[in-house]
């Protein structure tokens, strides 16, 4: 099998692991998303250990320890999010803002500006997703 | 002889001064014995010092102070007639003014500190007296200038007192700059700051720039005793506590350079050029103070005139090459000058004005304080130089030193020879005095009737409102005794000091031993001269009466006198006004434009500093919004745009 066909998996694979890393919304997805960049990479691992023929198979020793560290991130990144959600009562990922710049209340006028946009532009999202 | 009895006259006011400041607020009790013991005990020590002394005699002891590797600096005395008569001098002013301040501060918050700057003062004045050492006599020379400072500012509540007081400090120090580069330039030719050292490389002719030193003292001793260009301070000066004119601007710090000039006077006689100078000055400065006193009508402006007056009498004998007639004059003016000042104290103090047209005013003030008025005449007689008062003698031994110098044959004593001083310096010197004799004279007159002795008929109606004082009941005893005693006691060298003259074995032997007797010629001039003015202002002064009683308004003899010129001389000449236009404004305006250069164009850099990585910093929190996507958005674009780079650059 040409090496082609799992190198353009991979990518499409990947490619739709950044799109929904950097657009969805709900925390789950994004977690899915990160997923499947990750198995896109174990698939390109495999394929290459494949057409490099290499003695060690350390492509595929890679993967394992990839899967591995998957299924731990995966189990730690569920356990943020249902805090999250039970603290916050939300699984939007844009809506956790909490480590951002606040904007002092006794800011200057820019400041302020600043964030009414952004809470304009929240509220603009909301409205979107209702 | 015993070397601390020198060494303690003045280092006890001091002492004293370190005392009165450090327990000044906390018990005020203390002040008065404070200030007025430490400076008695010195006069009482100088007097001994002067005795043990004796005459003829001088006195020099050092140790090394401070190595510089130039000339050394030493702690040196230098004891010699000159310097007792002045120690006396000043001891005794000094007493008599801190006893005298007692009573004329009585109520006065900030007492304390003042009679602990008068102490320090006379403690300064002491060091310039006994130092052997130019350098130790400029630490003294400068201690007087910061004491005058705040004493001529000692009520600085009032605007004109601490103008005035900047001003004196200013003025001083303008010529106290060259000063200290004369001496300098003095210690370098010479190869030592001590003054007996000097004073031997001078008469081997060892000094290389004699003209340039001499020029260069000039400007300081100008400075310091208010001589023509920089007299402007003295009149101002007035703002003082008359207690401080008295013995700051009158006896003693303003004496200072008269002194200095006395003691280096071999060092001038080597350059006739700074004779010449000198002698102008002196004449410039006689001429024009006289004409000024004859002008005002503040009491202490009057007085304060002729003090520069006086010294201008006292530089122009060390013009004509004769220090002992400038010491004896030094002596004698300074006890009339300080009777004067402290008698101008009292009746300021009774008719609670400067002014003395409005003293004429006044009903009966002679009356009020006699003791005062009684005093005042004997210290303008002595002023107006008639026999046989203190002035009279120091007077005619100026004149008559200015007359053998303008004989070629001047009075320089061992010092030099007599063809060191030009004749024209004599000449310079004789003819100013002359015309001073007649001013001084006719001011002091005018002073002495309009003050005391004006028609109050037409000037004060019978019924002008009056508010009689408290201190009126007796008038015999208005003022407290320790306003009066003092008086009386500066009275006495008044009255007798210029007999010490008539004998060379007397005050002569104490200092160069050349006899002080005035010469029949110079009398008969400096007596016609004083005589004519003292007419001259009597008959001015009853044509002014002529023309009140007719029901013309109120003149002043000044006023008769001068003419035209009264009014320029009411001003001081314009010589302040010339100053502030040459001096004072440009300085005020390169002032103005160096803070606008601070403010607008430093201040902008330094502020621009400051504001720019504000404004980025605002900038760069905008990308701060919490949201982990648009963060990974830019992380990603980034690596692309790098990898993009990377494949582009290889």
């Amino acid at each position: 099998m040409h090496l082609a066909y799992p190198a353009v998996l991979a990518v499409l694979l990947f490619s739709v692991g950044v799109y929904g890393v950097l657009a969805r919304r709900n925390v789950i997805l994004v977690l899915m998303s990160v997923e499947l960049m990750l198995n896109a990479v174990n698939l390109n691992l495999v394929a290459f250990d494949v057409w490099l023929r290499d003695t060690l198979h350390a492509g595929q020793a890679l993967t394992l320890f990839t899967i591995t560290i998957a299924a731990a991130e995966i189990g730690l990144g569920l356990a943020i999010v249902l805090l999250v959600y039970r603290t916050r009562r939300t699984a939007a990922v844009d809506e956790v803002t909490a480590l951002g710049d606040r904007h002092e209340a006794d800011g200057q006028g820019a400041d302020d500006q600043g964030a009414d946009d952004h809470e304009a532009a929240d509220a603009a999202k909301e409205q979107a997703a209702a | 002889m015993n070397l601390a009895l020198p060494i303690l006259v003045p280092v006890l006011p001091a002492l004293g001064a370190a005392a009165g400041l450090a327990t000044g607020r906390r018990y005020p009790g203390l002040a008065r014995p404070l200030a007025v013991l430490p400076v008695a005990v010195s006069a009482v020590l100088a007097l001994v010092t002067a005795l043990q002394l004796g005459t003829g005699a001088t006195l020099d002891a050092g140790t090394r102070l401070a190595p510089t590797g130039g000339p050394d600096l030493s702690l040196a005395l230098h004891l010699d007639g000159f310097s007792s008569v002045i120690s006396v001098l000043v001891g005794l002013v000094a007493t008599c003014v801190q006893v005298y301040s007692t009573a004329y501060l009585k109520d006065d918050p900030r007492y304390p500190s003042y009679a602990a700057l008068v102490s320090l003062f006379t403690a300064a004045m002491f060091l310039v007296v006994y130092s052997g050492d130019l350098i130790v006599l400029l630490v003294g020379w400068e201690v007087m200038g910061i004491c005058s400072y705040f004493l001529i500012g000692h009520d600085w509540e009032g605007a004109d007192a601490r103008t005035a007081s900047l001003k004196a400090f200013l003025v001083t120090k303008l010529g106290d700059v060259p000063f200290l580069f004369g001496l300098f330039l003095l210690g370098a030719d010479a190869g030592s700051f001590r003054i007996t050292e000097v004073l031997r490389t001078a008469a081997d002719g060892g000094l290389h720039h004699p003209t340039l030193i001499a020029l260069l003292l000039l400007a300081g001793v100008a400075g310091k005793s208010a001589q023509f260009p920089l007299h402007t301070w003295l009149p101002d000066a007035m703002a003082g506590p008359t207690p401080v004119s008295a013995l700051i601007h009158a006896a003693t710090m303003v004496a200072a350079g008269v002194y200095l000039v006395a003691r280096l006077l071999p060092v001038f006689l080597l350059s006739s050029a700074a004779l010449l100078v000198l002698a102008a000055m002196a004449a410039v400065t006689m001429v024009g103070s006289a004409l000024c006193a004859l002008a005002q009508d503040d009491l202490k402006r009057v007085l304060a005139y002729s003090t520069v007056g006086q010294l201008g009498y006292m530089t122009g004998a060390l013009a004509s090459g004769d220090r002992q007639a400038a010491v004896f004059h030094l002596v004698a003016h300074g006890a009339f000058k300080a009777l004067l000042f402290l008698t101008a104290g009292v009746v300021i103090h009774a008719a609670h004005t400067n002014s003395i047209s409005a003293m004429s005013r006044i009903d009966g003030l002679r009356r009020r304080v006699p003791d005062a008025y009684w005093t005042m005449g004997l210290g303008l007689a002595a002023l107006i130089g008639l026999p046989p008062f203190a002035g009279f003698f120091s007077k005619e031994s100026v004149l008559t030193a200015a007359e053998h110098a303008a004989r070629g044959e001047a009075l320089t004593g061992h010092l030099g020879p007599a063809s060191a001083v030009p004749a024209a310096a004599g000449w310079t010197v004789l003819v100013a005095g002359l015309l001073t004799a007649l001013l001084t004279a006719a001011y002091a007159t005018r002073l002495w009737l309009v003050a005391f002795h004006a028609r109050p008929v037409a000037a004060a109606p019978a019924d002008a409102p009056y508010s009689p004082e408290p201190d009126e009941a007796d008038p015999a005893h208005a003022e407290p005794g320790a306003m009066r005693w003092p008086l009386w006691v500066l009275a006495v060298p008044t009255l007798g000091f210029g007999l010490l003259g008539l004998r060379t074995d007397w005050l002569p032997a104490l200092l160069d031993g050349e006899p002080l007797r005035p010469a029949v010629a110079t009398v008969a001039l400096g007596l016609g001269a004083a005589l004519a003015g003292i007419l001259i202002a009597y008959a001015a002064w009853r044509r002014a009466g002529a023309r009140t009683a007719a029901g013309q308004p109120a003149a002043d003899p000044g006023r008769l006198l001068l003419g035209p010129a009264y009014g320029p001389a009411q001003h001081g000449f314009g010589v302040d006004r010339l100053y502030s236009a040459l001096f004072v404004r440009p300085t005020g305006a390169a002032a103005r434009l160096v803070r606008f250069l601070d403010r607008a164009v430093v201040e902008t850099y330094v502020r621009g500093a400051g504001a720019a990585p504000g404004w980025l910093g605002r900038a760069v929190r905008f990308a701060q919004t919490g949201n982990a996507q648009g963060y990974l958005s830019a992380l990603l674009a980034g690596a692309v745009l790098l990898a993009v780079l990377v494949a582009v650059g290889s």
